[in-house]
């Protein structure tokens, strides 16, 4: 298993340098740049600016300057936010992001896991039905559509929580977090299903109950472990599209996270910022597939025994 | 696998306590005197010799203070870090006397020597300041900024004692003190800076919390980026026994619909803006805390005069009489917005352009058939260049319906990307495209001098010798009713050639809490802090 955790990662390194590079000469053919506002600058102004960010330079010496830059974990000045690195604006919203990531998930994992066991225990009975029929509606509602929604019920109309911030009153973590869980609830709960109606026709189900185990045990002991699989290697990517994908819930819900930092560096044209959040997210979807096939290899004694 | 159950049941548990029943900020601000304010986007920084923006002019015009500052009622500026001033005869040379109690936040005394060394640090090229032309009034600044002089002791302020400033200008310009309310005017304390960094470094850390130093009624208490800067009352600042405020709390609410609901739910006392959607029925519902505002901006169309369809002025005219304004304002943009009939938007103080653009669709016919269109030879495709907003997308459908009923042209809409559309203007690749002028200070110069030839924002590629020689005459005379008038031939110019059409006069739309007092409507809606308080009725 070590082998191919360490090949793993070996791989990884070229898979960031193509994204870098790739980034990097992607932007610079977008059309308009940084420094580009209603307010026009005079030719004087954008020569200065231009000369203050290295932008004069030729492409190639600005590309070998800034990849010896994040070689050494330097990922350059915000161009729309002088006097901000891009490192410091991606750990300031990182934590944050990231919380809500856990959160979401955590009441994805409770609602999904949950009512997708339930429904495959109780397979086509109303038991089955409704959940089934929730969680596809929360695949189709998008959090857009939900935010708005859980906030005019629970916070204006109810006035019981905070409708937007993050941090600053309490109970403001909780309509952002339920918003983004239950888009993921819903895949967890229809995978869920999916696998434990696999697991529960093999043998060894069929031994377990043979050998007269009560069903908690053979549904929580046996069934779960590897009816749960399509569950844990769907969190890898899951957890990493929180990361990235959570600028919807950030922008609805006014959260500092790092997704409103990417999607506005793209249209300010902060080009260190947008190349330094996507190697970043790269590494963060390298990294959380990387874990969840681990935790499928480790969950499953078959590939444990192969690897 | 019950211990994985356990934990998140715990977390969940956890949540739902957090959930308790809290006072609103708008509540709570009433008894400690904060005021929650809604910014609209994250500032770009508070180097206001950097920055650029409306958020980051609302956090400046608290954290630090120029020679003169905005009247909170509009109109002609009033004493700021200057507590008085003379004019020359001429009207070329200004005396400022500072405020004898002037202090930085920390204490120091503000001199006329820290607003030459600010002025310097403007006009410096490596800066890269973006808003150097401000002072490009002052003799010699704009010498100094283009590197055709290099000695700063040659440009046109001087500090002749430590609280007396002169100030000498090309010629006599009768908007220099509003200018001096613009923040790119206002001073920065050197040794703070230049413990950070260099006079040209934007980078310094000397705006962070806990380094900021600056001369204004209000200090810098925390930033957390994205989610909230707070200002607190500077004990320092000269006139601090107006200001009644303890705290401003600035939000960077990007999301006019996060905005409203946030300002619905007691967490902010004035929102930055209002979602157009929800104007009319917070208007036919009489919501109390809507607020229309004048404001001093023109919505606007540019045509490239350098396109080949465009470059007669009888079809720019045909083109401008055939938009019912009226209209637009009435059923499209529906919030109170003035139709427009000049570039400069009338009471600019006290400038009320004269010109007149008739709705008169067959007038219109007429001077496209002039110019050699009919039937036989159709006026080509027009396409309208707009960056992707809706509320653009409604006047541009309504233009484009109105084009081609009343003069038969085939009109395409094309959105694009705000930086894309930028560059799209900027290199003269479009044929027509929406635009807005907001004025930086007040007077008509603020517009009618971006249409002169080689300003950036001209973008038409329109030249008129008569029209730059008037507003260049304007500029060098000191009365105002004669000012006026050539300000006015140039607007009737300026109207006749129409390189563009101005459809309407914004207003500014906001909500704010009636708890709030001392925020008046104001034609550039600069609003001091330092005369706001809160008192609930």
């Amino acid at each position: 298993m070590i082998r191919i955790i360490l090949k793993r990662i070996l791989l990884a390194i070229p898979v960031l340098i193509a994204v870098a590079t790739l980034t990097f000469f992607l932007i610079k053919q977008a059309p308009g740049g940084p420094f580009d506002a209603e307010k026009a600058v005079s030719p004087q102004v954008l020569k200065n600016l231009n000369a203050a960010y290295n932008l004069d330079a030729s492409q190639w010496e600005q590309y070998t300057d800034y990849m010896t830059g994040i070689a050494q974990g330097d990922f350059g000045p915000s161009f729309r936010y002088p006097g901000r690195s891009v490192t410091e604006m991606i750990l300031t919203g990182l934590p944050v992001t990231f919380e809500l990531a856990i959160y979401a998930i955590l009441i994805a994992l409770i609602i999904g896991v949950f009512s997708g066991v339930l429904a495959a225990l109780k397979r086509n009975t109303i038991l089955d039905f409704i959940p089934m029929a929730i969680a596809m509606i929360g695949i189709c509602v998008p959090t857009f559509l939900m935010g708005p929604l859980l906030v005019l019920i629970f916070g204006i109309n109810l006035e019981l929580l905070p409708v937007s911030g993050w941090n600053q009153i309490p109970g403001d973590k909780l309509l952002p977090s339920l918003t983004l869980g239950f888009a993921y609830a819903a895949y967890i709960a229809r995978l869920s299903r999916g696998g434990m109606l696999e697991v529960l026709n093999q043998d060894f189900i069929r031994t377990a109950r043979a050998k007269g185990l009560s069903e908690t045990a053979i549904v929580t002991k046996h069934a779960m472990q590897g009816g749960l699989l399509p569950v844990v290697s769907f969190l890898g990517p899951a957890i990493a599209g929180l990361l990235a994908g959570s600028f919807v819930v950030e922008t609805i819900f006014q959260i500092p996270g790092l997704g409103r930092f990417y999607v506005e560096a793209a249209f300010n044209r902060d080009y260190t910022m947008i190349l330094g959040t996507t190697i970043f997210f790269s590494a963060m979807i390298v990294f959380f597939n990387l874990m969840s096939d681990i935790a499928a290899l480790w969950l499953n004694p078959r590939s444990r025994d192969d690897s | 696998m019950t211990n994985y159950i356990k934990l998140p049941l715990l977390a969940s548990l956890f949540f739902v306590y957090s959930c308790s029943e809290t006072i609103s900020p708008v509540d709570s601000g009433l008894e400690n005197k904060v005021f929650h304010f809604g910014n609209g986007a994250e500032p770009q920084g508070l180097d206001p010799h950097i920055v650029t923006g409306v958020p980051e002019h609302h956090l400046l015009i608290g954290l630090c203070e120029g020679l003169t500052t905005s009247n909170p009622k509009g109109g002609a500026s009033v004493a700021g870090a200057a507590e008085s001033w003379d004019i020359s005869e001429d009207g070329t040379i200004y005396t400022f006397y500072l405020q004898q109690n002037g202090k930085w936040s920390n204490g120091d005394q503000v001199t006329a020597d820290d607003f030459v060394w600010s002025w310097k640090r403007i006009l410096t090229p490596s800066l890269g300041s973006q808003y150097p032309d401000m002072l490009y009034y002052v003799k010699g600044a704009a010498e100094y900024h283009t590197g055709t002089i290099n000695d700063f002791s040659d440009v046109g302020v001087k500090a002749l004692d430590s609280l007396t400033l002169e100030v000498t200008l090309n010629n006599p310009t009768p908007f220099f003190l509003g200018l001096l309310s613009h923040y790119s005017t206002w001073p920065v304390h050197r040794e703070t800076l230049l413990k950070h960094g260099a006079i040209d470094d934007r980078n310094g850390a000397w705006t962070r919390p806990g380094n900021f130093v600056c001369n204004g009624a209000f200090k810098l208490k925390t930033w957390e980026l994205n989610n909230k800067i707070v200002v607190e009352k500077n004990e320092m600042y000269w006139d601090s026994e107006t200001v009644q405020l303890n705290e401003i709390h600035y939000y960077p609410v990007a999301n006019q619909m996060t905005e409203d609901r946030m300002f619905r739910a007691g967490q902010l006392h004035v929102t930055s803006s209002l979602p157009s959607q929800k104007c009319p029925s917070y208007i036919e519902e009489k919501n109390p805390n809507l607020r229309i505002d004048p404001y001093m901006g023109t919505y606007f169309y540019r045509f490239n005069v350098n396109n080949p369809a465009l470059t007669d002025p009888k079809v720019r005219k045909a083109l401008a009489y055939s938009v019912n304004r009226k209209q637009i304002v009435e059923k499209v943009t529906k919030c109170g917005q003035i139709p427009a009939y000049s570039f400069t938007p009338p009471g600019s103080n006290g400038y009320e352009p004269d010109t007149k653009i008739p709705y008169n669709p067959e007038l219109g016919k007429q001077l496209l058939a002039d110019a050699g269109y009919d039937e036989s030879n159709p006026f080509p495709k027009l396409e309208i260049l707009f960056n992707t907003n809706e509320d653009h997308r409604k006047v541009a459908l309504a233009v484009q319906q109105m084009w081609q009923q009343n003069l038969g042209i085939n009109v395409e809409l094309v959105n694009q990307d705000w930086k894309v559309y930028l560059n799209r203007e900027m290199i003269g690749d479009f044929q027509v495209s929406r635009a807005g002028w907001i004025g930086d200070y007040e007077d008509p110069n603020t517009f009618l001098d971006t249409l002169r030839p080689n300003r950036g924002n001209n973008k038409t590629g329109w030249e008129n010798p008569e029209y730059d020689k008037l507003v260049e005459l304007a500029n060098s005379n000191n009365n105002q009713e004669e000012r006026y008038e050539l300000l006015m031939k140039a607007e009737r110019i300026l109207i006749n050639d129409m390189p563009i059409v101005p459809l309407y006069t914004y207003v500014r739309v906001y909500q704010l809490s009636s708890d709030v007092k001392g925020y008046f409507p104001n034609y550039l809606d600069h609003h001091h802090p330092k005369y706001l308080y809160l008192e609930r009725d």
